[in-house]
């Protein structure tokens, strides 16, 4: 176990390692620079601006500077927000995404779960092919489709609620709605196919065989093999959701990491990017070790290597 | 139980033996059907594809064949006809109505420039239907072709290749494809002045770099299920017993490769297609797609979403359509599926 | 009629399936003493698993009991509901499966699986099913209980896994144990402890036994008794004496036939039986073996054969039993 987990470490801060060098090179590989779209800027500005955060240096050597920073867990300066630490925008952004992310997918699950459960029970009655309709129209909806038009309904239409920020619950509502309907839409999908699976597997029919009640059957021998795709999917999904997504912090107005990844992009940010990048990438490889400690409890049969 | 319970009702010529022919009568055999037919036959039969199916071809007809005879076409812009409600005329039409000329109604309005939105809306989604078409044609042919020289050749050459995948998978989708249609419009432009790549100019620099985009980035999907079927099927027992029997390499390909993998493909490629609109117009959403005056759905909505609360009608009509697109292609590809995968079999 | 531990009387049990109706068992009449072992043998679809679940009532979906009756130890196992049936399903009679790879559940230990089957019938707490847990281990021939119990089923091999099983269905000391071909997925050394291993169990605990097989050896050498099914139909049954050598039915005939048999002196030659099974979904008229039979009659097309008594409790339905007693009949006329 220990031995696999530092073998893990190891694959985790190399993909790490790799795709910032990736992001690196293929972010300067792209014509333009930070400070080309400011036409207030007078030239000899802009070469100030650049020598001061060393873009005059020669690509590799700002690469091994900025590789050596990281190490030191400097992540640099933002070069569009002036005297602002990019580590300190992406600690004060990210958990604005992150409650959003979390509270979305937190209800995908508790919905997701059990509505895929009862469709897989009641197959090819009324209920299942409601659930079925239902979920599949939810993942043929573009997540901006349901932002926009839920902001319309209930904002402005309806104004039951408010449209702008997250000052109160009341904020959260749209936001999570919208970023938790489409894998809400997904868990139900997966959950109903895999539950199916489960329950025609032969351990139910011996299950039933020993005489264990059918509350029994279900959620002790059916619901821990059935999960074990949506937690699968749960896994990047969640790396996603918590750093915020783009589209629903634009039409709710939440000050979130996505949102500012997306604009420093734009900007050509290059510190913010690759810090966002970094940081982005070590939380997904977090997640997927935590998925794969996950999958070994609920399933004794994989082997971790 | 009684002895003869029957027997004063029997005769002798019951007990005389009875023809082959007349017993072969009694054998009623449900005909054997090859895999295509029968996956054909059952396809048919499911309701929901086939309604999807009518869908997918009656909007593809209104996308690609009627906007070239469309009284408007979607960059025309009309004086005076600004932001009109559906079915409403301008000033000027209504006169021409008044003088007895017929008006082709705007049955969607039209935009703030004075754009008829009906067509804008076809246009749109014609763009957003060939990129879903061509995009998941790209990569299914990279997919394919990268997945199953990873599980032909196994050991390190899969390890490694599989492991350029998860790299992939690990840097966010944003990034990439914004740098990546940065990075590659300048040079699709200057490609574009050369005569041999005219038609870049003619689809469009932006167009061109979204198909890029995708095949570089979405092919890894693709990949990995092809790359997880090929292992199945070349270690499965039928292939053993093929090669048992002195099958060759080709025919094992063609004859059981092949046949059980294309139905995971056709699936696979099928449900892609969804996916990416879905992806284009996310893009376009996000003012990164195609450039203006040329309409996706994405980017008419995106556009719709700012005068929403004057004319709402704008934003639901492509939110709907771009909807029902993706809907009906899934609703397809499951009928697919369910079509090809023989364990369905009833 | 004295009480059986099963009766099963003219029992119609259909499923009704998006095609249309499935006569699984057409008319099937069984019963079954105690501490007796019944061989039930048949090709694949002819009902003989499905028998067994209608006796343990988990008959699958869209199957169900059209007429007839299942009695089991005085219950009227058609008539109760899921609850009380769940108080007999593994108390009073317990059921072992096919293929041992799958019929546990793979993400729980041994253990777990075993004393589940303890605590719901008996109030023994978790310490005291634990400790009969090792003990049925033990009884099953498995060694180092204490270390198996915490071990899962894909840890354990084929053989070993449908122990397991036997020690699942003995939890509760049932008074049947009814047997779905426990060895067709196992190798043949183990096929052969399996059984061995059923038998002394069978004999320690007194319980009765339904056999169910494609296997002829199999039941030969272990049954009391023997029923033949075919599409859904009992076409012979008899004491396995009866049925190897006083053989009545065409189909059981066939049977024998291809079966190879060590004791005979002469080689003779193994013969399958042509053709395939009916189609369930469009049952033929008259005998569901008509068309494969190789003295097929006219009447045989027509009219399903009534049964016909040759001793207590061996009988058969075949139109040949007819027309040898029709024959009779007509020379007792002239």
């Amino acid at each position: 176990m220990t031995k696999y987990i530092i073998k893990r470490l190891v694959m985790a801060v190399l993909t790490v390692f790799i795709v910032a060098t990736l992001t690196f090179f293929l972010m300067n590989a792209v014509p333009g620079g930070p400070y080309e779209a400011e036409k207030s800027i007078s030239p000899q500005a802009k070469a100030a601006l650049e020598a001061k955060f060393g873009l005059d240096q020669p690509l590799f050597t700002q690469y091994l500077t900025y590789m050596k920073n990281i190490l030191h867990g400097d992540f640099g300066p933002s070069l569009k927000q002036r005297g602002r630490e990019v580590i300190d925008i992406i600690l004060t952004k990210f958990p604005v995404s992150a409650k959003v992310g979390g509270l979305s997918v937190l209800v995908s699950l508790i919905v997701g779960i059990p509505v895929g459960c009862i469709a897989a029970l009641n197959r090819g009655k009324a209920s299942d092919s409601t659930i079925i309709v239902i979920a599949t129209i939810g993942i043929a909806v573009p997540s901006f489709v349901v932002c926009s038009l839920s902001m319309y309904l209930f904002g402005v239409k309806l104004g039951w609620l408010p449209t702008v920020g997250l000052m109160s619950w009341k904020n959260y509502i749209m936001p999570v709605f919208a970023l938790s309907f489409y894998p809400t839409a997904y868990i139900v999908r997966l959950m109903r196919s895999s539950m199916l699976d489960a329950l025609g597997q032969d351990y139910m029919r011996t299950a039933r065989a020993k005489g264990v009640s059918e509350a029994v059957s279900l959620f002790k021998h059916a619901l821990r093999n059935a999960i074990l795709p949506v937690v699968t999917y749960v896994g990047p999904m969640m790396a996603y959701t918590l750093t915020g997504s783009f589209i629903v912090e634009k039409v709710f107005t939440i000050p979130g990491l996505g949102g500012e990844f997306v604009s420093s992009i734009t900007n050509r940010d290059y510190m913010m990017i690759m810090g966002t990048t970094i940081f982005l990438a070590t939380l997904m490889v977090f997640i997927n070790f935590v998925v794969d400690i996950v999958y070994k409890i609920i399933d004794p049969r994989i082997n971790l290597k | 139980m009684k002895r003869f319970p029957l027997s004063f009702q029997l005769k002798a010529e019951d007990f005389l033996p009875a023809s082959d022919a007349e017993k072969q009568e009694l054998v009623v055999m449900r005909e054997s059907v090859g895999f295509w037919k029968d996956s054909l036959r059952r396809l048919v039969r499911n309701k929901v594809a086939m309604v999807s199916l009518v869908v997918i071809v009656i909007i593809m007809f209104f996308s690609f064949i009627v906007p070239s005879f469309y009284p408007y076409s979607y960059e025309q812009q009309q004086k005076g006809a600004e932001n009109m409600r559906p079915m409403t005329y301008s000033q000027e039409e209504q006169a021409r109505i008044d003088a007895g000329e017929k008006v082709f109604p705007h049955f969607l309005g039209t935009d703030k420039l004075g754009r008829d939105y009906a067509v804008r809306i076809m246009v749109g989604s014609r763009i957003s239907l060939t990129v879903g078409l061509i995009a998941a044609a790209i990569i299914l042919f990279i997919g394919a072709l990268y997945g199953s020289i990873a599980a032909f050749f196994g050991g390190w050459v899969d390890i490694i290749m599989m492991r350029i995948v998860d790299i992939i998978y690990t840097i966010p989708d944003v990034l990439l494809i914004v740098l990546i249609s940065f990075a590659i419009r300048r040079p699709l432009e200057q490609l574009s002045e050369q005569p041999a790549f005219h038609w870049i100019h003619t689809v469009g620099p932006n167009l061109v770099s979204i198909f890029i985009v995708f095949a570089l980035l979405y092919w890894v999907g693709m990949a990995r299920i092809v790359r997880s079927q090929v292992l199945v099927l070349r270690e499965s027992e039928y292939v053993t017993a093929a090669r048992a029997l002195g099958a060759g390499n080709g025919r094992i390909v063609r004859k059981h490769l092949l046949t059980n993998c294309i139905g995971t493909l056709i699936v696979t490629t099928t449900l892609q297609i969804p996916s990416s609109i879905f992806t284009e117009s996310y893009l376009s959403f996000l003012g990164l797609g195609v450039a203006a005056p040329l309409p996706s759905l994405g980017s008419l909505a995106s556009s719709a979403i700012n005068g929403m609360n004057t004319y709402p009608y704008l934003l639901v009509a492509p939110a709907v359509l771009i909807s029902l697109i993706i809907l009906s292609f899934n609703l397809f590809g499951d009928g697919l599926r369910d079509a090809f995968d023989p364990k369905m079999k009833k | 009629m004295s009480e059986h531990l099963v009766d099963i009387r003219n029992l119609h049990l259909s499923f009704f399936t998006p095609a249309g109706e499935v006569k699984a068992l057409n008319d099937v009449s069984l019963f079954l003493d105690e501490g007796e072992v019944l061989g039930v043998v048949g090709e694949s679809g002819s009902g003989k698993s499905v028998t067994a679940s209608a006796i343990m009532g988990i008959t699958a979906d869209p199957g169900r009991i059209v007429s007839g009756k299942v009695i089991f130890n005085g219950h009227d196992i058609g008539s109760l509901d899921e609850k009380e049936l769940r108080k007999i399903r593994g108390k009073e009679v317990s059921m072992i499966f096919q293929d041992p790879m799958t019929s546990l559940n793979p993400v729980y230990t041994v253990g777990n699986q075993i004393e589940e089957a303890i605590l719901l019938h008996t109030d023994k707490n978790k310490q005291e099913a634990r400790e009969r847990a090792v003990e049925l281990l033990r009884l099953v021939g498995i060694n180092e209980p204490e270390k198996r119990i915490k071990q899962y089923p894909h840890e354990l091999s084929g053989g070993m896994r449908q122990r397991v099983m036997i020690a699942i269905a003995l939890a509760c000391e049932p008074k049947l144990l009814i047997a779905d071909e426990p060895t067709t997925a196992l190798d043949v050394t183990i096929q052969a402890q399996i059984l061995e291993l059923i038998m002394e169990l069978k004999h320690k605990l007194g319980m009765a036994v339904i056999l169910i097989t494609h296997d002829l050896g199999i039941v030969s050498s272990m049954c009391d008794r023997i029923a033949v099914m075919y599409a859904g139909k009992v076409i012979e049954c008899g004491t396995t004496d009866d049925i190897f050598y006083n053989t009545k039915h065409e189909y059981t005939k066939g049977l024998l036939r291809s079966v190879p048999n060590l004791y005979e002196e002469e080689s003779t030659r193994l013969v399958a039986i042509e053709g395939t099974p009916v189609d369930m979904l469009n049952p033929p008229a008259g005998c569901p073996f008509a068309p494969r039979c190789p003295q097929c009659m006219k009447i045989c097309l027509k009219e399903m054969p009534p049964y016909h008594e040759f001793s207590d409790i061996h009988y058969s339905a075949c139109w040949l039993t007819q027309k040898a007693e029709f024959e009779e009949a007509g020379k007792g006329e002239e």
